[in-house]
């Protein structure tokens, strides 16, 4: 009777471990050769606000009227960070995905997503010149997604609590602040880049040029930065409403921010302000990238198709608050908000090269200064040590 | 079917649906191993596969190495998670708090579920105990999403109800935690002392009391050694949903870090590290359980 429960557990043993081991990585796929019917379906990774559909506010619907159109039912699930969005792609029951920078390599490497048809996507050619063929979206001389949409990091604060008005992030790093247990902080390893831009104003004798390329001193500096931040955060955050929340509440008055909580969190407290620190920011440049795999990839092309189309892209920019990737959007955006693409200088070419877009820190570091740099599994390691 | 067929109690043989279950059940009759594997083999296999299984994945994934770059793992085996954890000093601390808040969570339920559960079984006329026994258990139909996020904006500081109605609250953090997760729990601590209580005869308590005990004397030496199986199978509820718990904690926990946040925050960038880091609550159960075996209070459970 016992061996016969050893063999029993054994074999379970040999089936999970079977199990776990069939999901081998594949190249790629290769890209479409043109868009054919249809599947009538389409699952979507998404940041919040990029796919919406009449849920968060009956009057900001876009995905209806790309089912009217295409046919393709879509289903959306949004992600709150980069890591989860990635983990979520493995599972590979999506379609595809609104990948940052901190993602997008990651899933072009593990051979998650499919190279892309650019010349099947009308309106390709009109998107920002600055978005294209960047190292997040492209490997080998291939094009892995199209651009959607970009923006920065803002700090964001309570006019009515915090005075004066901070112009730097070193408000939500001074350990002396008055607002200790109210400041914020996003919860995602990638966070660390933020206090590594600080640092490169704060500390020049670290000598940081990129926050996503830093050695092992630079690193621990930013560790150390973060770990002095941690007994001033009321929240860390990375579910975009829990931070809506707490600033509409007053339980957080000052931390960094995505202009879309702004946007939602302004309707119940009208004394909130989001600025540009003087440090620069860290922030992201995203691209629709299709899954390898894809059950609807014709759908997925129709998408991307439409997501881009002034029009649409006019919509998308103004809900989440970001420049839009295809600049021809602006001219609509200017009927509904006057200045909207001057205030994201949609248009500009040297603001987005300033804008330190997120990346997937490596060993070989990302601005070519040397292959000591600390990897992204160190990063994983140390945000769970900074919280503590 | 014709009815007078049926009344030779299937010992003569006939076609049909009928007729097969019976030369089925008469092929089994002698059969003890074959029976018992048709009436448990599939229950068998859901518990193997699902519940074994997925422990064993978890202990296989716990092996793995997290790529240098984040982007995956690596399938060879090393015990670098394991180094990890207990080498580094924020798991330590991590567990050991998670173990007070389980612990604290768990004192405050007994100390809150004695008297509501004593009141219900004893002292309330029959009416009553069934309107309390239900308003106990209400509260456990309603999501604990909808309870987690009404403690949220109940505890906020400010503009909370609390602080709005008192003037002070202790804001998001420890003490918060274990207030919302002491709450949660308490159903689940009433309602084994409850039946405890049910179980205990009157007369004894009234003998105590003939005999010139106070309450006090009466509550320390009969009802408290005869409830203590009760007060366990109603701690390894309280204790262990608070080990495993990410939700409580990342909604009014503050900047506070348990082993459930952990190994949630993690199982996305980290998966290998989240499975090692999740067998600690499994490990802490175990013993505990063990602790307990012999007060027999399993068989309460």
């Amino acid at each position: 009777m016992k061996t016969a429960r050893l063999a029993a557990f054994a074999a379970v043993v040999a089936l999970v471990a079977t199990a776990c081991g069939s999901s081998s990585s594949s190249s790629g796929g290769k890209p479409l050769d043109k868009i054919g019917t249809g599947e009538k379906a389409l699952n979507l990774i998404v940041w919040a606000g990029y796919a919406e559909d009449g849920s968060t506010d009956p009057k900001v619907n876009w995905v209806k009227q790309f089912q009217t159109d295409s046919g393709c039912v879509v289903k959306s699930k949004t992600a709150a960070t980069s890591d989860e969005m990635f983990s979520l792609m493995r599972t590979g029951q999506y379609d595809g995905v609104s990948a940052s920078g901190d993602a997008s390599v990651r899933l072009i490497d593990a051979g998650l997503v499919a190279p892309v048809n650019t010349g099947l996507v009308k309106n390709y050619t009109d998107l920002s010149s600055f978005l294209k063929d960047q190292p997040y979206n492209s490997s080998g001389g291939k094009n892995y997604g199209i651009p959607h949409g970009w923006g920065a990091n803002y700090l964001m604060y309570d006019s009515k609590a915090v005075s004066p008005a901070p112009d730097s992030w070193g408000s939500v790093f001074d350990t002396a602040s008055p607002y200790k247990g109210k400041v914020t902080a996003y919860d995602a390893p990638i966070y660390i880049a933020d206090a590594a831009l600080y640092l490169k104003t704060a500390k020049p004798e670290l000598k940081i040029a990129d926050p996503y390329s830093l050695t092992q001193p630079q690193f621990d500096a930013a560790v150390a930065l973060l770990k002095a931040q941690h007994p001033l955060i009321g929240e860390y955050w990375n579910d975009y409403t829990k931070s809506v929340s707490a600033f509409e509440q007053g339980t957080t008055v000052v931390g960094t921010t995505w202009q879309i909580i702004y946007n939602l969190a302004l309707a119940n407290n009208a004394n909130l302000k989001t600025v540009l620190p003087k440090e620069g920011s860290t922030g992201w440049s995203d691209t629709w990238m299709v899954y390898s795999k894809a059950a609807h990839k014709n759908c997925m092309y129709m998408w991307m198709d439409y997501i881009t189309r002034p029009e649409v892209q006019s919509q998308v920019a103004q809900w989440f608050g970001e420049a839009p990737a295809n600049p021809k959007a602006c001219d609509l955006i200017e009927k509904d908000t006057p200045g909207f693409c001057d205030q994201f200088k949609a248009k500009d070419d040297a603001f987005a090269k300033a804008i330190h877009f997120w990346a997937t820190p490596r060993k070989k570091c990302l601005d070519g200064s040397g292959s000591e740099c600390v990897p992204f599994s160190e990063w994983i390691k140390a945000w769970t040590e900074i919280k503590g | 079917m014709d009815q007078g067929l049926d009344r030779d109690q299937g010992l003569t043989d006939q076609g049909g649906a009928a007729g097969a279950t019976r030369r089925l059940s008469r092929w089994l009759h002698p059969k003890r191993r074959v029976r018992l594997v048709a009436l448990i083999g599939a229950p068998a296999a859901w518990l193997l596969l699902m519940y074994i299984g997925s422990l064993v994945a978890l202990f296989l994934n716990s092996g793995y190495r997290l790529k240098e770059d984040g982007s995956g793992v690596d399938k060879v085996f090393t015990t670098d998670n394991y180094h990890e954890i207990l080498t580094t000093a924020v798991y330590r601390n991590v567990a050991v708090r998670t173990v007070f808040i389980a612990s604290a969570v768990t004192l405050i339920d007994v100390v809150l579920a004695l008297p509501i559960a004593f009141f219900i079984a004893k002292i309330a006329t029959a009416r009553w105990r069934s309107i309390l026994v239900a308003a106990v258990l209400v509260p456990m139909w309603a999501s604990y999403l909808v309870k987690a996020f009404a403690w949220r904006s109940f505890i906020a500081n400010p503009g909370g109800v609390l602080e709005k109605t008192f003037g002070h609250s202790p804001g998001y953090g420890l003490g918060a935690l274990i207030i919302v997760l002491a709450y949660l729990w308490l159903p689940f601590m009433i309602v084994p002392v409850y039946a405890g209580l049910e179980r205990l005869p009157d007369s004894l308590l009234e003998a105590s009391g003939d005999l010139g005990a106070r309450f006090g004397l009466t509550f320390r030496r009969i009802v408290l050694p005869m409830l203590f199986p009760s007060l366990v199978a109603g701690s390894v509820f309280t204790f262990s949903l608070t080990l495993g718990d990410y939700i409580a904690v990342n909604l009014v926990g503050g900047n506070t870090q348990m082993i459930g946040s952990i190994v949630y925050s993690n199982h996305a960038s980290n998966l290998p590290l989240a499975a090692a880091y999740a067998l600690v609550p499994v490990v802490v159960m175990v013993l505990y359980l063990f602790g307990i075996r012999r007060s027999g209070a399993l068989e309460q459970l």
